[in-house]
């Protein structure tokens, strides 16, 4: 490991990125994530890469879809109403099984909505967003060391099972600065690509990339395989953090930013004599749904924590599937959920209330 | 651990300022996080950032209590005079707030950052003027620790500039 | 004995689904055997478009793309970007690439993209069941203009290879007719230059082709050859548009 330095949680997915081994890059400006295309516009530059700015969100991810049909290790960063803009082709690469990493670094919604940050697009990127039933691996980091390890680990999952990863972080996320420390070398995994259509050099049959199934049976058929892989990558990807929960009063659950206000919440309670444990899922899907079978029956109940109107609420409602009362507290428009809140709920639903 | 909250006008080096507490922190071996304001209001033309010095692990990096506060502006200390912790410290640019706190429970340093900026002929210093006595209080970094921050934030090609920079500093902090 | 007439290497034993009369089948024909004549099919990725000649990836026997509606351009875009050394051509019809995919036409123009792309003008909607694309004509009778296309309701159609040109990045343009053994060989000398514009690296490079839909016209295929010459050849002139000195 080198030595840590101070960086952006924007450039670091951008570096991260690099060290992955990705050499394209197309983008379109949006804030709060634009440092990612400043960083990679120098960058590629320098070292022979490609970082081109596209016309629109919908030509840049249809541009990671070309280059990922060749190959490449691929990225594209946008914020929410980008991604809005990008659901088609994230439909179509998630059909066509193409390996990419997409990077959405979350804005207060709906519509243009504010630059501030959010955990508003939850549904769009966790429950689809595009058409079709397709999954993404969302992966959700907390700090800007976890942007950095899960953006190269993301290229990495998604060679592995040939399908788009997302890192879902919001604007905070984005634009604040912590120490990271790099890996000397990264653990990149050589994945087979023979499927890529590079042009066949007269050497085998032609490959093709496509997401059109005109025909029922087949069609049903590659939506059966799709489903196999998702059920695999289930059982092998799911991951949390679970913090203080043994023996606790209270269970939050909390991804991102919000997840570190509750870690203060915890040392605040623990003052007044309440444990609060936390549950932070690092993967949004798979969602990390055995982790609360072993902390279904807390006594005093689960709080889910969002900058949403509740959206990530009704998975842990799905987990707990009734074993529990699960409460909501969510702020929108840009504002954070404060710990001083946090720690009133978490107090009332401790005395019972 | 140090909760700083650090808030002017844009342009007068909010953010860099921030960067330097936190590299100097990080240098120290610290733990350390910067958040910056990069909503609506950094067009208004203010700016702020929440800057964290630790030994533990951060939790979150937004700064609900703040411990220091340093203003630049007055709008700033109005806007957060009332977030600052008990015996916590409040340092203001003397000429750029002149309404002072109301808080009787809080330290509070009026330096005239700006003024002796303008005599050093190098107004862009009235920062760093603040940000020594606030490492004059509370002793989170060294001078040393700063000045290897200047090197580290700063670009090659304004190197020149931190033995002024320094005196700036050590200005601020025997004030 | 002698072989007079055979498939081109670069189209696949799949026997086309086209409609009778189609002159889709013809201008496939020209782009694969440019290909063999370039010897360039393992070096080639096509990308497919949505409309009649959505699963043209199943005729082309080099490596293909298939992209969403309009999008080609990007998808080529992409790919090139990838594979700088391979050639890259697009393969859209007028609803694809003059309505919903105008932005990314005009842009991977504009950026001179090193790709070929062949634009098939039929002045309809085929795939859809003859809508009133971006390029019918005024009068042209429509499922969606079914008492003619007004300027004043529908607009006007577009004149995509004058429009391209205007573009510094576009090295190549030329506007074809598959309606004449005369014009077809044209067509293939054009369609020919714009993949040696690729190879030669000089910039983006386009075909535009005027086409027939016999089945969404309501016509027999001759009588659409005729309508094609009176009718889209006078709105859509014949010639190069940009790159007429051009030595490759």
């Amino acid at each position: 490991m080198g030595k840590r330095i101070l960086m952006k949680g924007n450039e670091v997915i951008a570096e991260a990125a690099l060290r992955a081994g990705c050499r394209h890059f197309f983008g379109y400006p949006i804030t709060p994530q634009t440092e990612i295309s400043h960083y990679m516009a120098k960058k590629m530059e320098e070292i022979g890469g490609v970082f081109l700015q596209a016309e629109s969100e919908v030509a840049a991810i249809n541009m990671v879809y070309g280059a990922a049909s060749a190959g490449v290790r691929v990225m594209t960063s946008s914020s929410s109403p980008g991604i809005s803009l990008k659901q088609e082709g994230i439909s179509y690469s998630a059909c066509a099984e193409l390996p990419m990493v997409i990077v959405d670094i979350v804005r207060c919604g709906p519509g243009l909505g504010g630059i501030l940050p959010a955990q508003c697009d939850y549904f769009q990127v966790v429950k689809g967003g595009g058409h079709g039933d397709y999954n993404l691996i969302v992966l959700a980091p907390a700090s800007v060391q976890e942007l950095y390890e899960l953006t190269v680990e993301a290229f990495n999952l998604a060679d592995r099972y040939r399908n788009p990863v997302v890192i879902l972080g919001d604007g905070y996320l984005g634009q604040m600065m912590e120490a990271v420390e790099f890996r000397d070398e990264e653990p990149i995994e050589k994945a087979n690509k023979d499927w890529a259509t590079t042009g066949h050099g007269g050497k085998r049959t032609h490959n093709v990339t496509t997401s059109i199934y005109i025909d029922p049976n087949v069609l049903e058929a590659h939506n059966r395989k799709l489903q196999e892989k998702y059920r695999v990558i289930k059982e092998k990807e799911t991951r949390a953090e679970v913090f203080n929960c043994d023996g606790a009063d209270v269970v939050v659950v909390a991804y991102g930013t919000v997840a570190r206000v509750v870690k203060n919440v915890i040392k605040d309670a623990e003052k007044k004599g309440i444990k609060v444990g936390l549950i932070r899922p690092i993967t949004l899907w798979p969602f990390p749904t055995e982790v609360f079978d072993k902390y279904a029956t807390v006594p005093k109940g689960f709080l889910t924590v969002e900058m949403s109107a509740g959206q990530m609420v009704e998975d842990v409602r799905l987990a707990l599937n009734g074993r529990n009362r699960v409460e909501f507290h969510g702020r929108m428009g840009g504002n954070v959920p404060t710990q001083k809140d946090i720690l009133e709920i978490v107090c009332q639903m401790a005395d019972g209330q | 651990m140090q909760q700083i909250i650090i808030s002017g006008f844009g342009g007068q080096g909010i953010l860099s300022m921030g960067r330097l507490l936190a590299t100097g922190g990080l240098h120290e071996g610290h733990n350390v996080s910067w958040l910056p304001s990069y909503g609506p209001e950094m067009r208004g033309g203010t700016a702020n950032c929440h800057v964290i010095i630790s030994n533990e692990e951060i939790g979150s990096p937004i700064i609900s209590c703040p411990n220091a506060l340093i203003v630049m502006n007055q709008p700033s200390l109005d806007k957060f005079e009332n977030m600052v912790e008990e015996n916590g410290i409040i340092i203001m640019d003397s000429a750029l707030v002149p309404i002072k706190p109301k808080r009787k429970d809080v330290r509070s340093f009026s330096l005239p950052a700006t003024e002796k900026a303008y005599e050093m002929g190098h107004p862009a210093f009235a920062g760093v003027i603040l940000l020594g006595k606030f490492i004059a209080e509370t002793g989170i970094i060294s001078p040393q620790s700063f000045e290897e921050a200047l090197r580290t934030v700063l670009s090659p090609s304004k190197h020149t500039l931190i033995p002024d920079e320094m005196k700036a500093l050590e200005f601020g902090m025997s004030y | 004995m002698a072989i007079v007439f055979k498939k081109p290497n670069a189209l696949t034993d799949k026997p086309f689904h086209y409609c009778p009369g189609c002159t889709h089948g013809i201008i496939h024909r020209l782009v694969a055997e440019v290909i063999d004549e370039l010897e360039i099919e393992g070096n080639t990725v096509g990308v497919s478009p949505v409309g009649c000649t959505y699963n043209n990836y199943e005729y082309f026997s080099c490596d293909m793309v298939q992209a969403a509606h309009g999008r080609a351009p990007a998808v080529a875009t992409g790919l090139k970007r990838a594979l700088p050394d391979k050639v890259v051509f697009t393969y859209q019809g007028d609803g694809d690439l003059a309505a919903i995919g105008t932005a990314e036409i005009v842009h991977a123009a504009t950026r001179g993209e090193k790709i070929t792309t062949i634009f098939v003008n039929n002045a309809i909607y085929g795939m859809t069941s003859g809508q009133m694309a971006p390029t019918t004509l005024v009068g042209q009778v429509t499922t969606t203009s079914p008492f003619g296309r007004k300027p004043q309701l529908h607009g006007y159609p577009v004149k995509v290879s004058e429009m391209l040109a205007t573009l510094e990045g576009a090295a190549y343009i030329e506007r074809v007719s598959v309606d004449s053994i005369k014009n077809i060989i044209k067509a293939k000398k054009a369609i020919k230059k714009a993949f040696q514009v690729q190879l030669a690296g000089l910039g983006f490079s386009m075909v535009e082709v005027l086409s027939t839909c016999p089945t969404n016209w309501g016509m027999s295929p001759v009588k659409s050859l005729d309508w094609l010459r009176e009718n889209m050849a006078e709105h859509y002139p014949l010639g190069v548009y940009k790159g007429k000195d051009l030595e490759v």
